[in-house]
């Protein structure tokens, strides 16, 4: 394995597919170094990441997940080839809200992604959505 | 894959161990053991994660719909021995204002007996 590795995968379109990626996750945060904190909140955003690509996007060739590693920090691309979405029409979930109403119960997905990592961005239009989230290392790591 | 591994009825509380990755399949199947539970008159659950330390929100949705059940009759339900990554997702999502946590099952079982 060379010092900075990228890693492509692809995953099919099934069930509990989403462990592959973060199984991938996993070693390559060992191989940087990162805490088993850090490499936790990877595992759960990059989960959350698939599930969302999985069920939205309508996609029927399957997602990509490119992982490219460097010196200050672990950029994970979760790609799809689906219909697309609008982030200023996904509501912020409060449970309070969930509790007691007939609101979806569901929804935590980018919130999730966005509190476990330090950066997260979108570019989605009719042809898909790249995913973009960037987990920084420490200086001791 | 994933699964309730055991079920103890200790106090009049039950308490409900898991293994494996806590997804929609695992959240369906402990939904429908509390819903059975209550049913039968029990009002407090613990559930342990201990070998489940890997979650995703579709699973920890179906708590919400667990915690709105047992306000209904006035019943609670803890965590215990979560890993960390997966208190902190139960936190995010607020779960954590409904639910105590413990970091063991003695701890769990002492409080809520």
């Amino acid at each position: 394995m060379s010092k900075n590795p990228t890693v492509e995968l692809k995953l099919p379109i099934l069930k509990n597919m989403e462990l592959i990626a973060t199984q991938t996750a996993e070693v390559l945060s060992k191989h940087m170094g990162l805490s088993e904190e850090k490499s936790g909140e990877i595992s759960m955003a990059l989960i959350e990441a698939c599930i969302n690509a999985f069920e939205h996007s309508n996609s029927k060739e399957g997602i990509f997940i490119h992982f490219i590693t460097s010196e200050e920090n672990l950029t994970v691309k979760v790609i799809d080839q689906g219909i697309g979405f609008d982030a200023s029409e996904i509501a912020i979930p409060d449970i309070e809200n969930k509790l007691k109403t007939n609101e979806r119960k569901r929804g935590w997905g980018i919130m999730l992604i966005k509190e476990l990592m330090d950066s997260v961005d979108f570019v989605s239009d009719s042809s898909g959505t790249t995913l973009t989230m960037v987990k920084n290392k420490d200086k001791n790591e | 894959m994933s699964k309730i591994l055991n079920i103890e009825e200790p106090n009049g509380l039950v308490i409900i161990s898991t293994q494996g990755y806590f997804n929609k399949d695992l959240g369906e199947e402990i939904q429908k053991t509390i819903t059975d539970f209550i049913n039968k008159g029990t009002r407090s659950f613990i559930l342990n994660l201990s070998q489940s330390n890997i979650v995703n929100s579709i699973g920890a949705s179906i708590i919400i719909e667990v915690i709105e059940s047992l306000q209904e009759v006035d019943g609670d339900l803890a965590f215990c021995e979560l890993a960390p990554i997966v208190k902190k997702t139960f936190k995010i999502m607020g779960l954590t204002k409904y639910c105590k946590t413990f970091s063991s099952q003695s701890e769990a079982l002492e409080a809520l007996s």
